[in-house]
């Protein structure tokens, strides 16, 4: 009775969480930002700025919701629905804490992956049916970042199935409390599956789909009001998947001392938020060419190497332990 | 191929560094930017020393204004002393480069360090005279221009203003 009282919360929780934290990034996005630029940020809604969420979310949802009339309207409609469904999805099989987990699927790393492939069609479905060749440019950008980084982060996640011994996120942790953190054995698996994260929410370095200084707004260019304002919000969502992955396979996910295991998961969580934010501020974005060059000729080769090496030693040091 | 990663590191970690910086942002309604006493603000019509208009309505503001800001509409006293009926400056078109100031022959119109002049209904920039006049002398404490003219004004006939002579008769060959 109580088992699915606790089921039951979980699932209204860990969306309305994964929402809420996705518009608090609005603000601290901001705001970080602006120390790191040495301003101030936003400062004056409420205390510390903290309402300018609120200021925000109230302005998009009375902004016009603008279709034009030379777009394809179902898909129109339909494409930022899909960026933030996909995402929240996924947030289905991370573990927060030991009970605390949507479901605990026994291939939620794969889910995890499907999901993120299926969020590329949002992007393209939006550049197509805008019918604007800004728009349409951004989407192909998008696909074709999206496929070819897609590749390795699947690989580079290979290494961490591998000393697991499972796609299951919540055994990935446990095997973390047995053992040592995994960012320390697969530290390059680590460095590609975070440029990886980088591409897949295609975050400032390689936010090309976007491109303001090129293709005027990418992909959501003919958005406006609340549909762009699903695009934002997918975004700052898939941040936060991408920090909470982080954590769950390479910091230990919800392991940690004295402090209750989902204030850890928490707080790690926010550490790669806040380290997204920072390097959005510090690099510029590379070419485009550069970018498909990058991706297909450094990462995907040093993924490959990870996989080797890994598979190598796992074979060395316990002979068919892991089936 | 480690030389580029390696500077894309250091530029996190300067920029990093930024977080404990001094911020450059001056928070404005508290604290306010430092305006130099020749800031080129709101601009204002002074009066003379003895608390009478300086403006003599001479136009040349109106003609010097590069972006046709100033109307106004020149009469005089029963003196003969020349004032605007009317000054009118239309400051959602004023670009506050001053000129009017340099070409006013009596220093009537001058630019103040004042610029918090913002107004929710566009009419409400169009300053009339009695928004435009101040009671004091504004950058010139002691220029008086009917006192130097040599004009024959109230109180003062040719010949009396400061360092002036008593006017000479033109058809007197011996002054």
């Amino acid at each position: 009775m109580s088992e699915t009282l606790v089921s039951i919360l979980t699932v209204i929780v860990v969306p309305l969480g994964a929402l809420s934290i996705a518009a608090g990034l609005i603000w601290w996005e901001r705001r970080l930002l602006g120390f790191l630029q040495d301003r101030l940020g936003p400062n004056r809604v409420g205390p510390l700025g903290l309402a300018q969420v609120l200021a925000d979310m109230l302005k998009i949802f009375t902004k016009e919701d603008w279709i034009p009339p030379f777009a394809d309207k179902p898909v129109f409609v339909l494409a930022p629905a899909v960026v933030l469904v996909t995402v929240l999805m996924s947030f289905a099989v991370i573990p927060f804490a030991p009970r605390i987990q949507v479901v605990n699927l026994n291939i939620g790393l794969l889910f995890f992956l499907s999901m993120s492939s299926l969020g590329a069609y949002g992007l393209v479905l939006a550049g197509w049916s805008s019918d604007n060749k800004y728009a349409l440019l951004g989407g192909l950008r998008g696909a074709a970042q999206m496929l070819s980084y897609e590749v390795f982060m699947g690989l580079s996640l290979m290494g961490v199935v591998m000393q697991a011994g499972s796609f299951n996120l919540g055994r990935i942790v446990e095997a973390q409390a047995e053992g040592i953190w995994f960012f320390i054995p697969q530290f390059i698996g680590f460095v590609v599956f975070f440029i990886a994260g980088l591409a897949e929410t295609h975050r400032l370095p390689f936010d090309l789909p976007e491109a303001e200084s090129e293709l005027v707004a990418g992909f959501h260019s003919e958005y406006s009001g609340m549909k762009f304002g699903m695009f934002f919000v997918g975004e700052y969502l898939g941040v936060t998947l991408i920090s909470a992955l982080l954590v769950t396979l390479f910091f230990g996910g919800w392991l940690g001392p004295w402090l209750p295991p989902i204030l850890w998961f928490l707080l790690k969580t926010f550490f790669f938020i806040s380290l997204f934010i920072l390097v959005r501020a510090a690099l510029p974005r590379p070419r485009y060419d550069q970018l498909m060059e990058y991706g297909w000729k450094a990462l995907l080769p040093l993924s490959l190497v990870n996989l080797l090496v890994t598979g190598a030693v796992l074979l060395a040091t316990r002979s068919g332990a892991s089936s | 191929m480690i030389q580029p990663i390696l500077t894309a590191l250091g530029s996190v970690w300067e920029v990093f560094l930024h977080l404990f910086h001094k911020r450059e942002t001056i928070q404005y309604p508290e604290e306010k930017v430092y305006l130099a006493p020749r800031y080129r603000g709101r601009i204002i019509l002074s009066r003379d020393p003895d608390g009478e208009e300086r403006c003599v309505a001479c136009n040349l503001c109106a003609v010097a204004c590069p972006v046709d800001c100033i109307a106004l509409q020149a009469t005089e006293d029963e003196y003969g002393r020349r004032y605007p009926e009317f000054f009118r400056i239309n400051f959602s078109r004023c670009i506050f480069c001053g000129y009017c100031e340099e070409a006013c022959p009596t220093y009537a119109i001058q630019l103040t360090p004042d610029y918090e002049m913002s107004e929710y209904l566009r009419p409400n920039l169009v300053y009339e005279k009695e928004d435009l006049l101040i009671e004091g002398t504004g950058k010139y404490p002691d220029y008086n221009f009917y006192r130097i003219a040599g004009l024959a004004i109230k109180n003062r006939d040719k010949g009396q203003g400061d360092e002036e002579e008593p006017p000479v008769s033109v058809r007197s060959i011996m002054p």
